[in-house]
């Protein structure tokens, strides 16, 4: 079922409001205010938010590294994004976290991971959760083609699988782990394909399609609520930048290879598809959208250094629940 | 009292939380039968042999508002979750700026003395304390296995409890009635005034039969079970200390890096605790190798009750006399 034109301008601006976060975190980072590390998310935009569309507000997701882009379609606050990057007080995790820990479980959003594959399982223990509950909630885990060939992408799907549990797997497949392409490291190009071996259904989407995306997904979300079991998703995309933002690290992809995918921007994609359909979406509408998107990016780093530090004391704490 | 075993003593505790929590799930890879009739098959779960994911999926569930109760059986069986254990569950509350709690009970057995050797004997417990981010607690009794584990099981963080195997039979006075022990708590097993014996788990009843043997000799010994090594209770054990001027640590693990080693900087670097000590600090341990299978050679790497009467008159011979 194709969202409605309102539905999909809501898309479009979730989609260009990672996008210009992402730019933005990355001419941080560059500049010295963000510390550590960022993934950036650039062009797999359509990924998240076409799966976030298709879920209610009371279901989880978890991320990965490269978690930005999840935090924002599953309805995270900006402000406190930005000031978690930012390693601030207000941010989301009281600056503990920083970009690969954002989480927010007030909106369902079990957190960014710094391990790959290290939150598949985890979100797996939410469908149990929600299995046990009844209640239809269901819940996602979102992760790279890289993941899918670590133990606790097997092990789960096959958990998941035996006991039908309301999961939806969603691989973006962006055919590198970190510096390594796919093709030397796996024996079959579909990770989808390996869904037969769980005894669930394994779909294959462009992943940047963002209406292909939300439509799949919503399939999936349906089944799971359904108490049929989970669904592994696979995405086919592409991360524009290198696997990291440091600038000192080698990108061994073909420019040949971004470039072609580039021209397979999921944001113009929709635009140009809004655009096409008479009244959708006018050039001064989207120029308009884009402006506030960008206010709101700049009020969020306006809130983040308006963020004190955390104080020495804050260290010691939370190491534990009282 | 009524007098029932280890083991049994844990199950209780389970069974009577789970009937107090509906919050509460067992994960395992043999379900425990007597749980799953009363508790039905969607919260006591008999999962495939995967500890990684069942690791996972306790710490998502606990997230979630749930209070899962994961088995690993020995603590062997723990290694293939080690992510899960260390990079997941240990930082998830503090990396994520207190959020969420996580309350997951992870139980594991330790220990050996059963013939099956190296990677089924073993007592790594030390390797968890030094992670931030873990309670640990290891029972030495029936009465404390069952108060902690009930204590355990209502925290709101990831409890490991470390379960002596040699001990699953040792029966001993457990009360009816509702009853929990505090984290955190040591406790004195024995009095004495001449030498702390600071037992860890087995090795509680061999000092308390080691006690008995130097009581005969003359040389009364306090035996101190901390009971929880994450919070440890350090004020009892220096407290006890700065009483008998003396300290044996008693420990099956071996001594590189371990509780011993913890237990007895806590004591050393305390200064009106070691103005008090009249003999250096003896360890008491299992030989720093991995557990060998023939008797002869496992009975040898293994302290016991005889080693730790030797360390006991070891410190009573050597050191200063009380001022």
């Amino acid at each position: 079922m194709q969202p409605s034109p309102e539905q999909q301008r809501e898309m479009l601006r979730t989609m260009q409001t990672i996008r210009r976060f992402e730019e933005r975190a990355s001419t941080d980072f560059r500049g010295g205010d963000i510390y550590g590390v960022v993934h950036s998310y650039i062009g797999e935009e359509a990924v998240a938010v076409g799966v976030c569309a298709a879920l209610d507000s009371k279901d989880q997701i978890i991320s990965n590294h490269r978690g930005h882009g999840h935090c924002i379609a599953k309805g995270a606050d900006l402000n406190r994004m930005m000031a978690e990057l930012y390693g601030r007080q207000d941010g989301y995790c009281k600056g503990k976290g920083g970009s690969m820990h954002i989480a927010d479980f007030g909106i369902g959003m079990l957190g960014a991971n710094g391990i790959v594959a290290g939150g598949i399982s985890i979100v797996t223990g939410a469908g149990l959760a929600a299995q046990v509950e009844g209640k239809g909630r269901v819940a996602v885990a979102f992760f790279g083609d890289g993941a899918s060939n670590a133990g606790p992408f097997h092990e789960s799907l096959n958990i998941a699988a035996a006991w039908k549990l309301p999961m939806l797997y969603v691989c973006e497949n962006n055919l590198w782990a970190a510096q390594t392409a796919n093709a030397i490291t796996v024996g079959a190009p579909d990770v989808a394909a390996r869904a037969a071996g769980y005894g669930i259904p394994g779909v294959i989407v462009d992943g940047n399609d963002v209406l292909a995306v939300y439509e799949a997904a919503a399939e999936a979300v349906a089944r799971a609520r359904a108490g049929e079991g989970p669904t592994l998703l696979e995405c086919k995309t592409y991360r524009w930048n290198a696997h990291t933002e440091r600038p000192n690290q080698p990108d061994l992809r073909p420019k040949e290879e971004i470039e072609a995918w580039k021209a397979k921007d999921p944001i113009k994609r929709l635009v140009e598809h809004l655009k096409s359909q008479q009244g959708q979406l006018s050039d001064e509408e989207w120029a308009a959208m884009d402006r506030e998107i960008q206010q709101a990016i700049e009020d969020s780093v306006a809130f983040a250094k308006a963020s004190p530090f955390p104080t020495l004391e804050s260290a010691l704490d939370d190491v534990f629940a009282d | 009292m009524r007098e029932i075993s280890y083991a049994r003593a844990g199950m209780e505790a389970l069974a009577e939380e789970m009937r107090r929590d509906s919050k509460t799930l067992h994960l395992s890879t043999d379900v425990p039968l007597s749980l799953q009739e009363e508790f039905g098959a969607a919260r006591v779960r008999a999962t495939p042999i995967a500890e990684g994911a069942l690791t996972g999926m306790a710490i998502g569930a606990a997230g979630s508002g749930f209070r899962p109760i994961v088995n690993w059986s020995m603590v062997t069986f723990c290694f293939v979750a080690m992510d899960q254990i260390v990079n997941q569950a240990a930082k998830i509350h503090y990396m994520f700026g207190g959020q969420a709690k996580f309350p997951i009970l992870f139980r594991a057995s330790v220990g050996g003395g059963t013939r099956r050797a190296a990677q089924h004997s073993q007592s790594p417990y030390s390797m968890f304390m030094n992670l931030a981010g873990l309670k640990i607690i290891l029972p030495s009794t029936p009465y404390d296995m069952k108060g902690l584990l009930k204590s355990a099981i209502r925290d709101d963080n990831p409890v490991i409890s470390f379960e002596s195997g040699r001990l699953a039979g040792y029966r001993g006075p457990v009360p009816e009635e509702d009853y929990t022990v505090p984290l955190g708590v040591a406790d004195v097993k024995r009095e004495g005034t001449d030498v702390t014996v600071v037992a860890l788990a087995w090795q509680v009843p061999e000092a308390l039969e080691a006690a008995e043997t130097l009581a005969a000799e003359g040389i009364s010994v306090e035996v101190v079970d901390p009971r929880t090594l994450v919070p440890m209770d350090a004020e009892a054990i220096r407290a006890s200390v700065r009483k008998t001027g003396r300290l044996v640590i008693a420990d099956e693990a071996g001594p590189t890096a371990g509780a011993s080693a913890e237990i007895a900087t806590l004591v050393t670097e305390d200064a009106e605790t070691f103005a008090c000590l009249k003999a250096p600090v003896k360890r008491v341990c299992a030989l720093h190798v991995p557990i060998p299978y023939s008797p002869a050679l496992e009975d040898h790497v293994f302290p016991d009750r005889d080693n730790i009467a030797d360390g006991v008159r070891e410190v009573m011979r050597m050191g200063r006399r009380a001022a």
